[in-house]
């Protein structure tokens, strides 16, 4: 077990490396950077002291220095909690990240429990009452929300708020709450907001693993040892949690790790870009766009940390929920 | 005390299953008698498909979806443990998830399974699935010291987690398995197919049933293993004195276990003897033809050996008259293929079920 | 007794014998959701990605007068009660919002425009070679500023629904020629990988490893925004092609992997083998045809991924540009929150790419299933 964990840990590390450096690369590669956009804007506007200014930033920003000095500065900093700055807030890219990470992480998280939470029920009650109406119904409804995408219902529901309701959903507090105080009002402003990322997660997320609990328990179910455990004067019920659904819960595991958080982080970021909620994917989108290199380099990163750690997460339960694995 | 030949425990009368498949209805027991008496050994043998297994399940009211038990009874003689009072039950009545029913599983009959490989929920150790099953049926007598101090009993409490060790321990020694103390906690893939079968023996011997349905226990295991699994069954059934049905379609493993046989065909009870009546005197010609297939030593190695000629028949459109008529060697045309035969006693305790023994008009 | 070789009589059982692909298209057929989204795809390709200057009214930037104009409705009955087989749209008119302060169009029951089909109207040149002028529907062009926008205009004045078809051509095309790069890309490599084992299995393995580390979305997007600006839109939306295709190899070929793993192992092919038959042989003849049907399967369930890929990209302003004209183009100026309170009518792009997921999928679905003809579900 202890030799197992080591183990997923040294991987995840060593990943993070490569990870890093692919990132930094791929954030450096688009032609020319955000000084010699600012270097052209500054030149527009007739400013005779332009080439002096951007070499001093180059200078500042260790943009003069070879490519690899310029990944290891980072990287080491990274290590210590400094990210670098951003060029265009100028200021660094840690204090800009502060909330928003915390941010990111609750929304996943949540995201994650309230896809789970609905998913597991549903798919046992389909897969235990199969072919009966409720399960024609389940069936129905995840089926579409596999194939809803969640930007694409977010502008949906967007649109559902602004015209037929005439309510503002975007962010995650309407602006007399944005900073003041917690108050009652405060959290109630915050839940009127969080129901559509809410239904937005519960939707597109729970609708796969619906259909994947649902076939999970079906095969399970038809397993010999279901049969034993009746045999042995088990009620149903628990026939089928403390064995069928205990035993198909498993791949579900494996899964949360390969797919379902993977497209909970991408999912979230566009969301909250349409949305406007104060996470990560905003504010990366944009630093994409003005070549905001440590800032995008950076929320690249942290995306895939955040990803790696889930994984190492889904590692630890699994081998925590099976016996073959833990012992292995 | 009652003759042993009134004793009874189970006795199924004109059981009908029905399986509801897509592409028509299959009668997988269709007309079954049977009979189990306390303490009895019963072989069940047929091809596969003859509709053992699901007689076997009818009896513990568990036929998987989408069967349905559609016609017949199961008279279930329960005794009261304490008092000795029989009461009869028709186990088909019974609500498949209620109380009476989860009671006699696993409580009263016990089951092991062809497949011990994977008839063990992967994520529990053995000592989990004994205790599960003993805190569900095994409950401790409450004594306490009467007027005339004579111990009597109060209450029943059910058994802590450390009786139940005690008794996985004692179960998984009894089955012989080596180190129990140290098997009790091991997950079923650290366990090999003949362990696995002994835990499953383990579990069902556990609660005491008075009765045990082995399905092919054997059948999933190296020749040697079964050996060892057959004498561990022997040796605790005349320890504790329960009834066996032994469901097999190995006619020697049933004659080693069984004192009475009865061969099935196509959900039907075509012959029931003892044992050495039935080897030595078969009467149905199915029974005849099944023992002819049976490899010998000592014979002619040149000669080869005997098939059942043709095959089983299509579920679906199943013969006229003997449903045998078509592979039979005996086949008396306008007589067979018209007329259904009923259950004859050709002999002392000996049933055939075949128009050679019934004088029918034609 | 001697045993006797009985001579078995014939089998009552029916005999099915047929090859596995019309096997397939049998059991395919018979699931009529699966057949439903084929001849949905089918229809939206043809009409998107092959005849698009037929099918919509107008040229793709063909600019008019009304700016952000609301959704003609098509009638057959107007506003004295009058019914007409022949159906027909009110004239828009400009109005003020004195409220808003905003120019908006309202229709007018006093204009009626009447639709033909196969009218005469911006001259094209079909499949590229045909010049020709008719459209499948419009307005009779002799009348002086008729118009007909079924699904608005956008803020230049241009039919909406013209756009959202030829915008269909790149957004259906690029999930086909990305799924197309990536089956290429994975099974060659997946198959090597599996066949081979060695050296190249081991980069196959780690290199997918290491793409899979990365959330996908987030990489497409850095990956996007390293698309040079001033490259040519047709660069640009090969690059955009490329990019999704190699990120997205990686799965497929783990698939096939696995599955020439247990297939090299089949006695078919150790006769092969056994034969003499080269490696190429082995892998082109028996082992790669071997996994073709779970690779379609595969290929068919992930090309709306694909899809929705490029909207999202395009949508944020880092994958196609105008002119370049995608869904997810339109998108870019439909989303924003002005855009859905004044000219919501520019989110019919949405339904449309809804359809052509849902149809995808239950198209995917249906193949899975019939791929697999044996099994009883």
């Amino acid at each position: 077990m202890v030799n197992y964990i080591l183990r997923r840990l040294g991987y995840a590390v060593i990943l993070t490396v490569l990870v890093s450096f692919v990132g930094f690369v791929i954030i450096k590669l688009p032609p020319g950077d955000f000084l010699t956009q600012k270097l052209e804007q500054l030149r527009a506007r007739g400013d005779r002291s332009a080439e002096a200014q951007i070499e001093a930033l180059r200078a500042k920003y260790g943009l003069d220095k070879p490519f690899m000095e310029q990944y290891t500065t980072w990287a080491v900093g990274f290590l210590k909690g400094d990210f670098g700055e951003s060029f265009a807030y100028e200021r660094p890219v840690r204090d800009l990240l502060g909330e928003r990470l915390w941010l990111t992480v609750i929304l996943s998280v949540a995201t994650l429990i309230v896809v789970w939470a609905l998913a597991i029920p549903l798919g046992v009650y389909s897969a235990v009452r199969q072919y009966s109406l409720g399960d024609q119904i389940i069936t129905t409804i995840s089926f579409i929300g596999l194939g809803m995408p969640g930007f694409l219902l977010a502008l949906l529901i967007l649109y559902f708020a602004i015209v037929v309701l005439n309510q503002d959903v975007l962010g995650l507090f309407s602006p007399q709450y944005q900073d003041a105080p917690w108050s009652i009002g405060k959290v109630l402003d915050l839940l009127q907001h969080l129901w559509v990322p809410a239904i937005i997660s519960a939707v597109t997320g729970a609708g796969g693993l619906i259909r994947i609990m649902r076939g999970n328990l079906l095969d399970t179910l038809g397993q010999p040892f279901i049969e034993a455990a009746r045999a042995r004067g088990l009620k149903n019920r628990d026939v089928i949690w403390k064995h069928g659904v205990r035993m198909a819960i498993n791949p579900l595991i494996v899964i949360l790790g390969s797919e379902a958080l993977p497209g909970i982080i991408s999912g979230n970021a566009l969301v909250s870009i349409v949305l406007n909620l104060p996470t990560i994917g905003p504010l990366f989108v944009q630093a994409l766009r003005q070549l905001d290199m440590y800032l995008a380099g950076t929320c690249l990163v942290i995306f895939t940390i955040l990803l790696m750690l889930g994984n190492l997460l889904s590692d630890l339960m699994l081998a925590w929920l099976d016996p073959r694995i833990r012992l292995e | 005390m009652e003759s042993i030949s009134k004793d009874l425990f189970i006795e199924v009368k004109d059981l009908h299953v029905e399986f509801d498949v897509r592409a028509g209805i299959v009668k997988a027991v269709d007309g079954m008698f049977l009979e189990i008496r306390r303490g009895q050994t019963v072989g069940v043998i047929g091809e596969s498909g003859c509709g053992k297994s699901v007689t076997a399940r009818a009896i513990m009211n568990m036929i998987p979806k989408p069967g349905k038990i559609t016609g017949g009874e199961i008279l279930y003689h329960r005794r009261n443990r304490e008092t000795g009072e029989v009461q009869t039950i028709d186990i088909t009545k019974l609500d498949p998830d209620g109380e009476i029913i989860r009671q006699i599983r696993g409580g009263e009959i016990g089951m092991i399974f062809q497949e011990p490989m994977s008839s063990l929920t992967p994520v529990y150790t053995a000592g989990q699935h004994i205790y599960e099953a003993v805190s569900l049926h095994r409950l401790i007598p409450v004594k306490k010291l009467g007027d005339q101090m004579v111990e009597t009993i109060v209450a029943h409490r059910k058994v802590t987690k450390e009786e139940a060790r005690e008794i996985a321990v004692e179960m998984l020694r009894k089955v012989g398995i080596p180190k129990p103390e140290q098997r009790v906690d091991s997950y079923p893939h650290q366990l090999s197919g003949g362990q696995r079968q002994r835990v499953m023996i383990a579990i069902a011997l556990s609660c005491q049933p008075e009765m045990l349905i082995a399905d092919e226990p054997t059948t999933a295991l190296d020749v040697s293993i079964e050996a060892q699994i057959l004498d561990v069954m022997r040796d605790l059934q005349n320890t504790v004195n329960m009834a066996i049905m032994f469901i097999t379609h190995n006619l020697g493993v049933v004659a080693e276990m069984a004192e009475e046989i009865v061969v099935m065909y196509m959900g039907k009870q075509v012959e029931r003897a003892r044992v050495v009546d039935l080897f030595y005197k078969p009467k149905h010609p199915y029974t005849q033809a099944l023992l002819r297939s049976i490899p010998r030593i000592g014979k002619k190695s040149d000669v080869r050996l005997a098939t059942i000629e043709g095959m089983v028949p299509d579920p679906f459109h199943l013969p006229t008259g003997c449903v045998f008529h078509p592979r039979c060697p005996m086949f008396m045309p306008g007589k067979c293929d018209k007329i259904e035969p009923s259950n004859i006693q050709v002999d002392d305790h000996h049933w055939a079920r075949c128009l050679l023994y019934e004088e029918v008009k034609v | 007794m001697t045993a006797a070789t009985l001579p078995t009589k014939k089998s009552q059982a029916r005999q099915v014998s047929q090859s596995y692909w019309s096997l397939v298209w049998w059991k395919f057929k018979k699931n009529r959701i699966a057949v439903i989204g084929g001849i949905i795809l089918i229809l939206m390709y043809f009409c998107m990605a092959v005849i698009p200057e037929f099918i919509a009214p107008y040229a793709l930037e063909r600019k008019s007068s009304f700016t952000e104009a609301r959704p003609q409705t098509i009638r057959f009955i107007d506003a004295q009660g009058n019914f007409s087989l022949r159906p027909f749209v009110y004239g828009l008119e400009r109005k003020i919002d004195e409220q808003l302060r905003r120019r908006t169009y309202v229709e007018n029951p006093q204009v009626k425009y009447y639709i033909y089909f196969f009218v005469k109207g911006d001259p094209y040149k079909l499949l590229g070679f045909i010049p020709w002028d008719r459209h499948l529907f419009g307005v009779d062009p002799s009348i002086k500023d008729a118009h007909i926008y079924i699904m608005g205009t956008d803020s230049n004045g241009r039919d909406f629904f013209s756009r959202i078809i030829y915008g269909g051509r790149l957004s259906l095309l690029i999930g086909l020629i990305g799924q197309l790069l990536t089956i290429i890309l994975g099974s060659i490599l997946g198959a090597i990988s599996g066949y081979y084992g060695g050296a190249i299995d081991m980069f196959v393995q780690r290199f997918t490893e290491f793409l899979n580390a990365f959330p996908d979305i987030p990489l497409f997007m850095a990956l996007a925004a390293a698309i040079p600006k001033y490259w040519s839109p047709i660069t640009v939306y090969f690059m955009l092609t490329l990019i999704l295709a190699f990120v997205r190899w990686g799965g497929l070929a783990r698939q096939v992997r696995g599955l020439i793993l247990s297939l090299r192992e089949r006695e078919y092919v150790l006769a092969a083998k056994s034969a003499g038959a080269s490696d190429s042989r082995i892998m082109f003849r028996h082992l790669l045809p071997g996994t073709m049907s779970h690779v379609i399967v595969i290929a068919t369930l992930s090309i709306p991924g694909m899809i929705l890929s490029e909207t999202a990209l395009s949508w944020l302003g880092l994958g196609l540009r105008p002119p370049l004209t995608s869904w997810g183009v339109l998108l870019q100026e439909a989303g924003t929150v002005y855009a859905i309170r004044f000219a919501a009518w520019q989110l019919w792009t949405i339904p449309f790419i809804l359809a052509t997921i849902m149809a995808y999928n239950m198209l995917g679905d249906g193949l899975r299933d019939a791929m697999d003809p044996y099994s009883a579900r």
